[in-house]
């Protein structure tokens, strides 16, 4: 199939980019743009360790095409810091040792992000199933809601 | 394990000292940022010039002789580079080696990485392909043509030990049994573990129990799917990056594997995103580096999820016969088992590791322990975890809590009376040294967990586990900068990035710098001399008495340049608080020199600071742990709800406190998923129908609560810092917690895993049926 013209924005920088429509955009990160910190543990959108957000909303970009990107604006962890200043998810996932093989972290860093954009003071419960769609099998999950807990407190400024 | 222990291995007496660092939580992480901000690279992220990508084909088939093989359609497709199958490997001679916990058998590795004369599981390697593109290389795999002549197969552990089962391999006489079989058959081998009189024990018991316990394979579930790349250049050098717990291991099975000069393969190993013992096999790496070599391009091959359900490998499904007895004042007397494990497609379960590990964490007089290792037509299976013990654990656990019900005594209490201590026998030979496990019993006793109020339905369980820690070969180097900094190269796979945290505390403490003075890396098979894999919650364990080695040697170093700069004898400078000083008033007065002030010294005074240590570390520090858990059964639909979890552990020595407490949650969390939801499901054909994370469902994070951890530390006394291994332990008893809880809270007992909603459910309307029939007896 003949590729397709995309101009998309990412981590606030536009991409001008020819996608087989066959292409995840996942495909299009890790592979054409060399952006590598999406993983990919399945392919089939049920781990999130691809999770990125496409104008804001929370997707598993396996399962997401590259040409739908068109026009849309991405967000990847490559675009969480500013600078060397981490964002305070990652600050308090680094505190809290909410990471072991960190395989999953990029992933479960993302839709963090996007639920305290959504949810700036979730109870444990929401921070439960709202990253329910990301596996983790090092952690057991207790650090990692530790420090969304500790992170959104410090956000609120609480 | 698998190996006799070396009467010349390491062995470092506990020093008790004030420590600085170690036992404290650095926030300055060494791994840490590049995990948070997507830059940690890992093997599916490396990418060379030039590479294609490579691609398996996988037999459909459980069971099936391979007539033929046509790849010529494949190798003519444009952008095909290569194309690879049974005749580009050379065979193998039977030729065992230890990689990881498991004994491998190269004549079956190479089979298992690529079918030969048949396939014996669905998923088992027929081809491999590298093209230019993914897309290529798949429409390339639809053209190799594979004639298969279909067979009968097997799958369950107990159907493959029938006589009449299909066998898989013709040549297979069961090892152990004398005389010899006359016919050949699925079970592989035969072992026993003995102590003391069993029949004597039996007489002794005034109540006896016997159960049967049978478990599916679960998976390590690792989120990073398998992934190499491998780059054979026109000199005959090969250079492998790979997700693996032991590249050392990996490069010797490659270098065997293809015929090459160990010294002509380099493995780097990668970040890796997870392994629990799954990734200490070769699988694509031998695959690539063949691929590279035809097509003299670099080729990089990533698995699916599914092919990693459907050919990396599994734990062992079992089948567990428990049968134990005890006075009625709960001292027990006899511990009996039968121990059937499935291996997969070729011999070599976790049985040896199981076997003689049934009953130790019980000071016992009499036991008798009989397995069988059992070949069955699914994935050959793998490490996993302390593997083999979560299912003998869950018989084991769950008599107990029986016995101690007959005995009208608290489980806890009943297994105080029979702890394992300093001095217990095992039935696997050492006598125990000093060891935690009365002191999880004690912590689990008194834990504010035991007074919370259970409601209907809900119930209480407590189950202990045990496992070893491995020593085995281990090199570092601790390299001082001309600065004063220094580095330490570890050839131990760090695959959480706790045990790079730790050497850099244990170096930082031996030389007396600061944590953030010291950098810790991992060094490929090209730095260092070899090192066993990372398993058998070795990592930190032993890869810390490298540490410790190395740092003394470069002290040993620092120690001659101050002497030589005094003009003294080196054995009058000691080294204290991180600086050389004079041994005595009478050596002279000499201004005690710092790390950085003899580094700037080191090139006149005889070259660079370095130490190495290339040790074989001796086994030792078994670590024990118990686990409380409440659950909630609703009993409409069989889902069981954890409640409530505590986990005490002996750490030996907690070098990174925080840490550890990770991995406990992590092992209990996984075990909790083993307990609950994970098996493998097969159809009618033999074919996996579950080999994805949707149906292979893994506990999510509202699966799960918070989980207590408390750290017991009873020193290691063969370890300077007292560590012993603590990755292990933490999943083996959550199986037998959770069947024990389930029992609290509603009266049945479940013997089969996984506890899934349909068992307890059905497990709760035979209990129905059955108190239904009693009570109309009753009434008659």
């Amino acid at each position: 199939m003949a590729k397709q013209y995309v101009n998309t924005t990412i981590n606030g920088d536009s991409h001008e980019l020819l996608c087989d429509p066959t292409q995840t955009l996942l495909d299009v990160l890790r592979d054409q743009l060399d952006m590598t910190g999406t993983k990919e543990g399945c392919g089939t959108g049920d781990c999130g360790a691809c999770s990125v957000t496409m104008d804001g909303v929370l997707v598993c970009s396996c399962l997401v095409m590259g040409v739908e990107a068109n026009g849309k604006s991405i967000d990847t962890i490559e675009g969480m810091a500013d600078g060397d200043d981490l964002h305070p998810l990652q600050q308090k996932f680094i505190d809290h040792i909410a990471l072991q093989c960190g395989i999953c972290t990029p992933g479960l860093l993302v839709a963090s992000k996007a639920l305290l954009e959504e949810n700036p003071d979730p109870t444990e419960e929401e921070i439960r199933y709202w990253l329910a769609g990301n596996l983790c099998r090092c952690t057991g999950y207790h650090k990692v809601i530790e420090a969304v807990q500790d992170a959104a407190r410090e956000m609120r400024g609480a | 394990m698998g190996r006799a222990p070396s009467p010349f291995a390491t062995k470092i007496p506990y020093e008790e000292k004030d420590l600085k660092i170690i036992g404290s939580n650095p926030t300055a992480r060494g791994d840490a940022v590049d995990k948070v901000t997507g830059r940690a690279r890992y093997a599916a992220d490396v990418k060379l010039p030039g590479q294609l990508i490579g691609r398996v084909l996988r037999s459909p088939h459980a069971r099936a002789n391979i007539l033929s093989i046509d790849m010529s359609e494949a190798e003519a497709l444009p952008g095909v580079k290569a194309v690879v199958c049974r005749n580009d490997f050379p065979d193998m001679e039977v030729e065992h080696a230890a990689s990881g916990e498991l004994m491998v058998n190269f004549r079956d590795v190479t089979r298992n990485m690529m079918a030969r004369e048949n396939v014996l599981y669905d998923g088992h390697p027929v081809a491999a392909v590298a093209a230019t593109s993914d897309a290529i290389a798949k429409q390339a795999m639809k053209l190799i043509k594979v004639e298969y002549e279909v067979l009968p197969h097997v799958i369950d552990v107990r159907d493959a030990m029938k006589p009449d089962a299909p066998v898989l391999h013709e040549d297979q006489f069961t090892k152990g049994v004398d005389p010899k079989p006359e016919k050949p058959s699925n079970i592989a081998a035969r072992m026993e573990s003995k102590l003391g009189d069993i029949d004597k024990g039996f007489q002794e018991a005034e109540i006896v129990i016997e159960r049967e316990f049978n478990t599916k394979p679960v998976h390590q579930g690792y989120i990073e799917p398998q992934a190499s790349i491998a780059n054979y250049t026109e000199g005959g050098m090969a250079e492998v990056w790979t997700g693996t717990q032991g590249h050392f291991v990996f490069r010797a099975q490659i270098a065997k594997l293809l015929k090459m000069d160990m010294s002509k393969v380099k493995v780097i190993p990668t970040e890796l995103g997870g392994g629990f013992g799954g990734k200490n096999n070769v699988y694509l790496e031998p695959l690539a580096v063949v691929l590279s070599k035809k097509s003299n391009r670099p080729v990089k091959m990533v698995m699916d999820r599914d092919e990693v359900f459907r050919a990396t490998g599994p734990t062992s499904g079992t089948n567990v016969k428990v049968k134990m007895g005890c006075t009625k004042d709960g001292r027990i007397t006899a511990a009996q088992a039968e121990l059937n494990y499935q291996s997969g497609a070729y011999a070599g379960s976790s049985l040896p590791l199981a076997t003689i590990t049934v009953f130790t964490r019980y000071d016992l007089e009499n036991v008798s322990v009989v397995g069988h290792d059992v070949t069955t037509n699914r994935p050959k299976v793998a490490a996993y975890r302390a593997p083999g013990a979560p299912m003998v654990a869950f018989g084991v656990e769950t008599v107990v809590d029986e016995m101690a019900r007959e005995c009208g005594m608290d489980p806890i209490d009943f297994r105080l009376k029979n702890a394992a201590k300093e001095g217990t026998q095992t039935h696997f030979g050492p006598k125990l040294g000093p060891i935690g496990y009365i002191q999880t019993l004690e912590r689990a006793r008194e834990h504010a967990h035991l007074k919370e109020k259970l409601g209907p339905n809900q119930g209480r369980g407590v189950a202990s586990g045990f496992w070893f820690t491995l020593g085995a070969e281990t090199s570092a180097t601790v390299n001082i900068g001309e600065d004063g900094t220094a580095t330490l190269i570890f050839g131990t796979v760090d695959v959480t990035g706790g045990s790079r945290s730790a050497f850099a505390m244990i170096v930082a403490e031996e030389l007396g710098i600061p944590f953030e003075k010291v950098r810790t890396m991992s060094g490929d098979t090209s730095a260092l001399g070899f090192n066993f894999m990372t398993a058998g919650s070795r990592g930190t364990a032993a890869g810390s008495m490298a540490a410790v080695t190395a740092s003394r040697k470069a002290i040993a170093r620092m120690c001659e340049i101050a002497a030589r700069k005094w003009e003294v004898e080196p054995d009058q400078v000691v080294w204290e608080d991180g600086r050389a000083r004079p041994a005595g008033a009478n050596v002279g007065d000499f201004e005690p020199m710092t790390v950085a002030e003899l580094a700037k010294e080191a090139s006149w005074f005889g070259g660079t600071i370095a130490g190495h240590a290339e040790i074989n570390v001796a086994q030792g520090g078994p670590g024990f742990g118990t686990h409380v858990v409440d659950v909630e059964v609703d009993r409409r639909t069989g889902a069981v709800k954890i409640l409530r979890y505590t986990l005490i552990q002996d750490a030996g020595k907690a070098v990174y406190p925080e840490f550890i407490e990770g991995q406990f949650q992590g092992g209990a969390v996984q075990g909790i998923g083993t307990a609950l939801n994970e098996e493998y499901i097969y159809n009618d054909k033999g074919v996996l129908e579950n080999p994805g994370f949707l149906d292979y469902r893994v506990p999510v994070a509202s699966d799960v609560p918070f989980i207590n951890t408390e750290i017991v530390e009873v020193p290691n006394p063969d370890h300077p810092y007292g560590i012993r291994g603590i990755g292990e332990v933490p999943i083996i008893p959550p199986l037998p917690a959770i069947a024990n809880a389930i029992h609290d809270a509603v009266g049945v007992r479940l013997r089969d895993h996984p506890m899934s909603p349909p068992k307890v459910l059905k497990a709760l309307r035979d209990n129905m049926i059955e108190e239904a029939a009693v009570q109309g007896t009753a009434a008659e």
